[in-house]
């Protein structure tokens, strides 16, 4: 183990799968000499050379297709948007292309890529630029969708979603890219897509969160903590395919749930494990399932604003006490 | 060439009869009258290199040496197309012969085209992808960023435009600034060369050396071939927009016939020749219609298989 940030993390799992397999390369705007705009791409045109990391113009749509052009035929490439806003663009290519081909063609083609970059609310960047962007992609049969909390997650995610035969839309943050945290140096090491993890065990609520809403359930759970309420924190990690069975266990367990999510609620992941957790597990909820999420309105510049939009810890927290109140407890 | 040209046109004329009778379903998009071009492409290719096509496709994947039994089988929706019925008419893909697709979304190819060309170069294997897209596809974006980028990085593709003069049901000229798409290769720096779309020889002609170009690692060229279709955007168009002489002036130049006069007074046909070639052809035809009649539909779990590769999540 060492500890390392999360963009370090990243970039370890980049140079070891490059270097592991020669088909592995990294495409985007500025990915090579500028070393990526939030350096992720840091030493890696040094190392393996402009061949496999390639610097395009300002063209989502046209990269994204040159990404799975090359992965049709052999190739395994990285792309990287600069912020994932900018995969809107692109969303052409990667719905009607990247996650059907394999299933149009009747498994003749192969489209194994990942998109990746930073996407979610950020540090008052407003709206055009900071905006949870799962939402566009999770919907879409043949895509994987990964959101990794940890600097450990961002490293052995990011390796088994390059090693993955399918396109894997993988999301970051720009506001954890500096985060710290232990990560495994072995480049062996992976993280199977489609597992969610228990982040902190607890016995009266489960609380689903992911990314920067993860951090700040933790903080919530420790400050509930001190009122007697134990709190379960489960982190899906990997969107689609959901780990249902690890938050059915979850609430099974605690017959309580809440789920915070960043993005404006409405058909929002919040809806989706409500969805099926009252399918699964109804018997099991001792209360209606909680979602906590963002404000319906575009992300707001002012700083003042920007705080009303996304889940804040007291809105966490009263949602938990809420659920938990619902039944006398 | 003569004989590839007849094999699409026939079989195109097959589709849209067995369309008109209710056997095959879905928007259909046909070829008839711009067979000069997927001939006369396909002739200026090796048998490993690749191809990207369109909605208008059937033609492409034909010319390619694609089997008619499996395209036939793919129009019907049977288990045994190529696709095993789940692409369609718009969808249809052939690893085996390099043919990586049509593609239901206009100019999509011009920007898979350039990847497919990184892997060519990466894998140094001297392999050429041509991508077809239509005059109508050329004013969007993916055009001008996939000419680009293979410009830029010299990439070994080869764009194919078709101008039939519609987009869609649009004119050219309400839709295309500047008239030419050729014209356009010159802002990117590359070679962009019209040619008459209704004469095989000059498309083989224009492509053998925008190919060979490719091969030599020089970068890419557009080639724009003007060409007629015959019939509407889709079958069942009632074609209001345009004169009804266009096709009739179409008729004129019919690739096929153009050819075959050529053949004949070079004394290279003869009707019992052509005959024999006709004769061939049907016989294939029928034997490719006969199959996708007798085929089976596709297993109500296939719905849900080959979401994925390899990994047969829950979902």
């Amino acid at each position: 183990m060492a500890v390392m940030t999360y963009r370090e993390a990243l970039n370890m799992a980049l140079r070891e799968e490059m270097r592991r397999d020669g088909r592995v390369f990294v495409i985007g705007e500025e990915v090579g000499l500028y070393e990526g705009a939030y350096k992720v791409t840091q030493g890696l045109l040094k190392e393996f050379g402009p061949r496999r990391v390639v610097d395009t113009p300002i063209c989502e749509s046209g990269f994204t297709g040159v990404g799975i052009g090359a992965a049709m035929v052999g190739l395994r490439p990285v792309v990287e948007m600069m912020t994932f806003n900018f995969a809107i663009i692109a969303l052409d290519q990667i719905v009607n292309t990247a996650a059907k081909l394999h299933y149009m063609s009747g498994g003749q083609f192969n489209v194994p890529i990942v998109i990746r970059g930073p996407g979610g609310p950020a540090a008052q960047l407003a709206a055009q630029h900071s905006q949870s962007m799962e939402t566009y992609f999770y919907h879409v049969p043949g895509l994987k969708v990964v959101r990794p909390t940890t600097p450990m997650d961002a490293k052995g995610l990011l390796k088994s979603s390059i090693r993955d035969d399918n396109p894997v839309i993988f999301i970051e943050s720009e506001t954890l890219y500096p985060v710290k945290g232990e990560v495994p140096e072995d480049p062996d090491f992976v993280i199977p897509l489609g597992k969610a993890v228990v982040r902190r065990e607890g016995k009266d609520v489960t609380v689903i969160a992911y990314m920067g809403m993860m951090y700040r359930a933790m903080e919530v759970a420790e400050d509930l903590a001190k009122e007697g309420l134990s709190v379960e924190l489960v982190d899906p990690r990997t969107l689609r395919p959901m780990d249902t069975e690890t938050i059915i266990g979850s609430v099974r367990k605690t017959h309580r749930l809440v789920v915070v999510e960043a993005g404006a609620g409405f058909a929002g992941m919040g809806s989706e494990i409500a969805s099926f957790v009252t399918e699964q597990a109804f018997d099991d909820l001792d209360a209606p399932v909680e979602r906590v999420t963002g404000a319906n309105a575009p992300m707001p510049y002012a700083r003042n604003l920007e705080k009303l939009k996304t889940p804040s810890k007291d809105k966490i927290a009263a949602a938990v006490r809420r659920v938990c109140g619902a039944n006398g407890g | 060439m003569y004989a590839g040209m007849l094999r699409v046109r026939l079989f195109e004329e097959r589709v849209r009869e067995l369309f008109a009778g209710g056997r095959i379903p879905g928007f259909l998009h046909t070829s008839v009258g711009q067979e000069a071009v997927a001939v006369g492409v396909a002739a200026a290719l090796r048998p490993d290199d690749y191809v990207l096509s369109t909605h208008r496709g059937h033609g492409h994947l034909v010319a390619k040496g694609g089997s008619l039994r499996g395209l036939m089988a793919e129009l019907y929706g049977k288990a045994n197309g190529i696709c095993h019925g789940k692409g369609g008419t718009m969808h249809i893909a052939d690893a085996s012969v390099g043919y990586l697709g049509a593609n239901g979304v206009l100019a999509a190819g011009c920007v898979l085209a350039p990847g497919v060309g990184l892997s060519i170069k990466h894998r140094k294997s001297g392999q050429v992808v041509v991508t077809f897209f239509g005059d109508g596809a050329a004013n969007r974006g993916p055009f001008h960023e996939g000419v680009n980028m293979a410009a830029l990085w010299k990439l070994p593709v080869v764009f194919v435009c078709e101008n039939n003069r519609w987009a869609s049901t649009t004119a050219h000229a309400l839709s295309a600034a500047g008239g030419s798409i050729a014209a356009r290769a010159a802002g990117y720096g590359i070679p962009g060369e019209a040619t008459d779309g209704n004469d095989v020889l000059a498309v083989w002609e224009a492509v053998t050396r925008a190919a060979e170009r490719a091969r030599r690692g020089d970068g890419p060229s557009l080639v724009e071939a003007h060409t007629v279709r015959w019939v509407g955007h889709f079958e069942g168009d009632p074609q209001a927009y345009r004169p009804r002489t266009e096709a009739a002036e179409g008729r004129q130049r019919d690739p096929i016939a153009r050819l075959e006069a050529a053949l004949r007074e070079q004394h290279r046909l003869d009707d019992a020749h052509a005959a024999r070639i006709r004769d061939g052809v049907i016989a294939e035809i029928d034997d490719a219609v006969a199959h996708a009649e007798g085929s089976p539909l596709p297993q109500p779990h296939d719905a849900l298989t080959d979401l994925f590769a390899h990994y047969p999540w829950r979902d």
